[in-house]
């Protein structure tokens, strides 16, 4: 038996009085291990407009490495209980979001490859039939990068590096000073985010 | 292909999600990306996503009309269905996040301008976690026909808004919820951006009198579709 997929339909303009969670945007709410770190960015669309009717769901590894998931059986990794691994963040008026996590560890791709340390990203809006799906690197890690087999896969260079946040000025939030890393997201034009088809 | 490679889950058949190129609904043609997506094969990343076991996401909101002091205007509804892979396995688990504007069609959203009524008791969220047998339910109000700026005079079907994650990041949807005989699917564009007849059909959920509850409520079935998880052995 093989039953039709739902599909997909926009998110459309008015859903910020019910997904919006301001706290899903701070992973570290728990008190997470590891190293907290800051990614800001804008949303834009191909007129260079922002979309604050977007928003955006993340899903990592945690500090070790590790998915707090059942099908992650790194048993050598060891779960955090105040690591979910999940936020959501809506952008403000300008399409400006930001959202506060720990460094994720590298996982295992397939084969015997390994990905280097990165952020899977859904990209939901008005005018987005079928959510896009991006993902977010660390420009700290040239050499991983570069060995990624899911970066790899993205032929032209200029499109690889859209994945690549930039490092930006340290912040101080909330008594902390955390690495800020800045990644647009770009829906359509000069500079479009490349994004994946799983 | 390793041994412990996650298994994946399958693609979707060409025709099965909209195109995001679909000028008929305007917001698209800004929005939508120009080059084609990179194809890659799923991970560990694209095959866990998060759990709801804890409740994390606070709590169950699974009765709309109870949210205020008092009972909101409109046609009572219960709504009905189970979250299912497309083997037809139920998902258990899961969060279902639901929303949708009043029974005069206006949501509750600061810029929603539509000149129809707000309704003091009448937020239009509710969110609940399927059960073991995938199935989740509301009590709602029947969303009222909106206008949208899109064409001249158009409005939007009747339609409820819904978010499920399943089990990993690749099975998460978000879609609309439409109701039977509404004349205006043939023309709403969104609904029409699926390409599949069979595919749209099943965003249609159906009367059900069994469901209805007599002098209180009518019913309405439907159920979700996730990607099921491609039959690979899993090797030892």
């Amino acid at each position: 038996m093989k039953l039709p997929l739902t599909g997909s339909q926009t998110v459309g303009p008015f859903y910020h009085f019910a997904l919006d969670r301001p706290d899903w945007a701070d992973l570290t709410r728990n008190g997470a291990k590891g190293e907290k770190i800051r990614i800001e960015g804008t949303i834009l669309d191909g007129d260079g407009a922002p979309c604050p009717d977007a928003f955006l769901e993340v899903w990592q590894a945690n500090a070790a490495g590790r998915y707090a998931h059942p099908d992650d059986r790194q048993e050598d990794k060891k779960l955090d209980s105040r690591f979910l691994g999940f936020g959501r963040v809506s952008p403000d008026a300008k399409g400006r979001y930001g959202f506060t996590t720990i460094r994720p560890g590298a996982v295992p791709g397939r084969g015997n490859a390994l990905q280097a340390p990165h952020i899977a990203v859904n990209v939901f809006a008005r005018g987005i039939l079928k959510h896009l799906v991006t993902r977010i690197y660390f420009p700290d890690f040239a050499e991983a990068n570069e060995a990624d087999p899911v970066l790899g896969a993205i032929d032209d260079a200029a499109h690889r590096a859209t994945l690549i946040a930039k490092r930006g000025k340290a912040k101080k939030i909330g008594g902390a000073t955390m690495p800020v890393y800045r990644f647009d997201v770009i829906l359509q034009g000069a500079g479009e985010t490349a994004f994946f088809d799983i | 292909m390793s041994a412990r490679d996650p298994i994946p889950y399958r693609r979707e058949k060409p025709g099965a999600q909209p195109p995001n190129d679909y000028p008929l609904y305007k917001s698209t043609i800004k929005r939508h990306p120009k080059r084609a997506p990179v194809r890659i094969a799923q991970t560990l990343t694209e095959v866990t996503g998060p759990t709801f076991t804890k409740p994390w996401y606070g709590k169950a909101l699974a009765d709309l009309t109870k949210m205020h002091k008092g009972e909101p205007l409109g046609e009572r509804i219960i709504l009905a269905g189970r979250v299912l892979d497309e083997d037809g396995r139920p998902v258990p688990g899961t969060l279902v996040e639901m929303w949708q504007a009043n029974a005069a069609g206006r949501y509750a959203h600061p810029r929603d301008q539509h000149d129809a009524p707000l309704d003091p008791n009448f937020t239009g969220f509710g969110q609940v976690v399927t059960d073991a047998k995938g199935e989740w339910r509301f009590v709602s109000i029947k969303p009222g026909h909106y206008p949208w700026r899109n064409t001249h005079n158009a409005w939007r079907a009747q339609h409820l808004h819904f978010s499920v994650f399943g089990p990993a990041f690749a099975t998460r949807i978000v879609t609309q919820m439409y109701f039977p005989g509404d004349p205006l699917l043939a023309a709403d564009p969104v609904f029409n951006s699926v390409p599949d007849a069979k595919g749209r059909d099943a965003l249609i959920s159906r009367y059900d009198a069994d469901l209805s509850e007599p002098e209180w409520a009518l019913g309405f079935r439907w159920d979700m579709v996730l990607r099921g998880r491609a039959a690979t052995p899993r090797e030892n």
